[in-house]
Parts: C-alpha cells; sequence; structure tokens
C-alpha cells in the first residue's frame, strides 16, 4: 500500500469539491447578477405590467440563485452561507458570464438579453435534470419549469419588437446586433466545463448550443430579425474577468451588507 | 372540549386551557395534519398550503421528531419564507411535539397537485385554476389558448401579462363582460 495513498486521495477530493464549487457558481452568479439587473427596472418599465413581469423573473432568478449559491457554499465546505457568497465576494469572484452584467440598456435590449439567456438556461437545466449530482438535478428540475414562462415572456416580447415597428425592430435589432458577441461565452468549453460534463455533472456545451441555436433562429425568424455573425470573443467572466459593468451591479447589491454587516431585517 | 371563542386567534399557548397532546404516533400524525390543513397561503387566503399540495408529507422519526416536507411553488416566491413560518407556528401552537420542516425540492412542485377542493376554492376566490396538466406545459410557448372567464364564462379572453400579483399568476381579461381575471399557471 502507498502510505500517501490516504492523503492524495483526500486532495483529489478538494479538488473536485473545488471544481464543483466553481461551477455551481457560475451557474448561481448567471442568475443572480440577471435577476439584479432585472430588478433595476422596477418601477421604470414601460408599463405596469411590464413592471410586474421582469419583476417577477427576477425573483425567480433570485430564487435559483439562492438555491445554487446556498449548494456552493457546502460544497465548498468552509461555513459560508448564500448571504456572505452573493454579499461579500468581489468582482473577480464571480462566475457568471459577462452577458448577465450587460446593462437594460432599453426595453428592446433587456429583452434581447433576456431571450438569450432564457433560452440557454431552458436548454441546460433541461439537460441538468438528469445530473450525477443529485441536488443540481433537483434544482434544475424546479428552475426548467420556472424558465419555461421566462422564455415564454420574452420571447413573446420579441416578437412583438422585432415585428413591430420600424422604429422597434431597428432597436432590438442593434440591441442583437450588440449583444450577441457576448453570447459565445456561454458555450466556450473549458476546463472547468468539460470536467463537469466527463462526471455527468453537467451536459456538453456543445449540445446545449445546438439545441440553444435552433430555438433561437425560430424566435428571431418569428421576429424578423438577422441573426448575426459569431465573433472570436477576449473575455471571461467565467473565470471571474469581468466588464466594468459588474463593478456598478456589485455596488448597488452589496452596498448594504457591506456597509452594515450582518445586518438582517 | 374546550370552548374557544370564535375571534381568539391568540397565539399564546398559555392563555389557552392545557390540552393533552397525543402521545401516540397516529395522534400526532393527525393532529399535524390537522395543524396544517388550517395554515392558509398568505397570498390567496381561501386557499390552504395542503390545498395547494405543498405538504409533501408528514413522518415520524424513530426519535421522536416529526420531519415535515414543504415544497416551494416557486423558488423565489416570498411567500415561501411565510409558509414555512406559519407552518411551524401552527404546528408549535397545536402542540404537535419536537418537529423538523425539510425543504423538498425533487420532485419539483406542480399545480397538477392542487387538490380537487383547492380548485373549487380557486374558482370561488375569482382564480381560474390550471386548466391543463403540467405534462403539456412544453407547448406554452407555441402561445396559449384563451382561458374561460370565471365570471361570465365567456371563452373570448386574452392574455394582458404573463405575470400577475405573484409568480404563479398570469393577469386576463375578458373581451365579453371586460374584467379582468387572474389564472393560475400550470407548472
Amino acid at each position: 500500500m502507498n502510505a500517501l495513498a490516504p492523503a492524495v486521495r483526500g486532495q483529489e477530493s478538494n479538488t473536485d469539491a473545488q471544481a464543483l464549487f466553481r461551477y455551481v457558481l457560475r451557474l448561481g452568479d448567471l442568475s443572480l447578477v440577471l435577476g439584479q439587473r432585472l430588478g433595476e427596472w422596477v418601477g421604470h418599465s414601460p408599463a405596469l405590467e411590464e413592471d410586474l413581469g421582469l419583476a417577477n423573473v427576477a425573483l425567480d432568478l433570485v430564487g435559483q440563485a439562492r438555491l445554487l449559491l446556498t449548494y456552493a457554499g457546502e460544497v465548498e465546505g468552509r461555513g459560508r452561507g448564500e448571504d456572505e457568497i452573493a454579499f461579500l465576494r468581489e468582482h473577480g469572484e464571480y462566475l457568471n458570464a459577462i452577458l448577465a452584467e450587460q446593462p437594460n440598456g432599453d426595453f428592446g435590449q433587456t429583452i434581447v438579453r433576456q431571450v438569450l439567456i432564457d433560452a440557454f438556461q431552458l436548454e441546460l437545466y433541461q439537460r441538468m435534470t438528469g445530473s450525477a449530482d443529485e441536488r443540481l438535478a433537483a434544482i434544475a428540475a424546479k428552475s426548467v419549469k420556472e424558465v419555461l414562462y421566462h422564455l415564454r415572456y420574452s420571447s413573446g416580447w420579441l416578437v412583438r419588437l422585432g415585428d413591430g415597428t420600424e422604429e422597434s425592430h431597428a432597436r432590438v435589432q442593434s440591441a442583437l446586433d450588440a449583444l450577441w458577441p457576448y453570447t459565445v461565452e456561454l458555450f466556450a468549453e473549458d476546463e472547468l466545463d468539460r470536467t463537469m460534463a466527463d462526471r455527468g455533472v453537467a451536459p456538453r456545451l456543445s449540445d446545449v448550443q445546438a439545441a440553444w441555436l435552433r430555438r433561437i433562429d425560430e424566435i428571431l425568424a418569428e421576429a424578423t430579425l438577422r441573426r448575426p455573425t459569431d465573433r472570436a470573443h477576449s473575455w471571461h467572466g467565467k473565470r471571474g474577468q469581468h466588464s466594468e459593468h459588474l463593478g456598478y451591479v456589485l455596488a448597488e447589491m452589496q452596498h448594504l451588507q457591506r456597509s452594515y454587516p450582518g445586518a438582517r431585517w | 372540549m374546550n370552548s374557544v371563542r370564535a375571534d381568539d386567534r391568540d397565539p399564546v399557548p398559555a392563555a389557552r386551557a392545557p390540552t393533552p397532546a397525543p402521545t401516540d404516533a397516529e395522534g400526532r400524525l393527525s393532529l399535524a395534519w390537522r395543524a396544517l390543513a388550517a395554515v392558509e397561503d398568505p397570498e390567496i387566503p381561501a386557499l390552504g398550503i395542503v390545498d395547494l399540495g405543498l405538504i409533501r408529507f408528514v413522518t415520524l422519526e424513530p426519535d421522536g421528531t416529526l420531519e415535515v416536507g414543504l415544497s416551494p411553488t416557486y423558488v423565489g416566491c416570498p411567500a415561501t419564507e411565510v409558509i414555512r413560518r406559519s407552518v411551524e407556528h401552527a404546528l408549535r401552537n397545536a402542540g404537535a411535539g419536537a418537529f423538523v420542516v425539510t425543504q423538498v425540492l425533487s420532485p419539483a412542485w406542480t399545480s397538477d397537485w392542487i387538490t380537487p377542493d383547492g380548485r373549487r376554492k380557486l374558482e370561488s376566490y375569482g382564480i381560474v385554476p390550471p386548466e391543463r396538466p403540467a405534462a403539456s406545459m412544453r407547448d406554452i410557448l407555441r402561445r396559449a389558448r384563451p382561458v374561460g372567464c370565471p365570471r361570465c364564462r365567456s371563452a373570448d379572453t386574452e392574455c394582458i401579462s404573463e405575470f400577475g400579483s405573484t409568480p404563479c399568476k398570469a393577469l386576463h381579461r375578458c373581451r365579453a363582460c371586460l374584467e379582468p381575471f387572474e389564472y393560475f399557471k400550470c407548472i
């Protein structure tokens, strides 16, 4: 027997936990940051119905984030809870793809960002319901049902705006052109994504992408919008390298806990 | 029998005549179910959480702890926290003994679990209960067929918002009687 075996095994499972921790953060941060962005619309939407709609989607996303960040804290095993993870991490520790942190822009731009991420989450979670990680499978099964309603809401609006007036069409097309490059990162498989897929924890991102693209093409066709061409990307929110926008999101979201540590209400 | 005034909502147990709490398993389980049946949904007071199918199980652990499985309707629904506290409050008040409330995510809650009684209560409250089984949800992306008006029964209605006052409901309007109404979405 190799005397080192137990220690090595211990280290390995530690590395495993570390990888899972980072992967769950990617999922949770995507929901949290997008939910926070949508929350900015409260009181500012074009109509009361949209105020309710965006706020409800935001609530679901924050709800998903709570489940995911709580789980991440347990996997990490250092006693951090959802609040500590959400409110006391720095910019570079956030692992969301940077599409989520892009500014709301006008209502059309918010809707374009939403369609792109809703369709991603739908295809991802649907496949994750069969995850080897039971906890992620359960969270995915719960979330996928809600995401279906999110996509119904966002795609319904994208069709109305795209196939609407000349002005609304031009606005959502230009939002799509601006945001499309960021979608590349959602599907850019790195070593962590590969490890998770190999372990059966997560689906292959190439499968998710193919299904996502079919769905997006269908929606864009109905919305009479043109799909922009892919371009190489050079950002890595999933590795903690963010645009300046995330700083503003976190400043607002974390302000209270940073100023009054441990405040509860 | 204790006589309890109808307006006696005082939750302080000491204010009540002492009721010997059942100690046998069956007695404790049925006491717990009775207590849970009285817990109302904070957003739709006409409806109990048992009617909604949110209580997944009540079991007695070998150490005598009651375990109550509770599911959220939507993960971000603010009512979830309130419901949990109401459940704990109801069990304590009923003298159910040691208990623990466990969140159950899997299998995910579905509107199919709303009891027939719950559907009737929803309807009489003016909320249209889910019209289709959750299994058919996949085609909600293809735009829904109209939901019948709960007041005049007309099928000539339109959806004016996918999300109503709570995530579980959508806002519709009847084109015949012009009244807005809420629809409990299938999920």
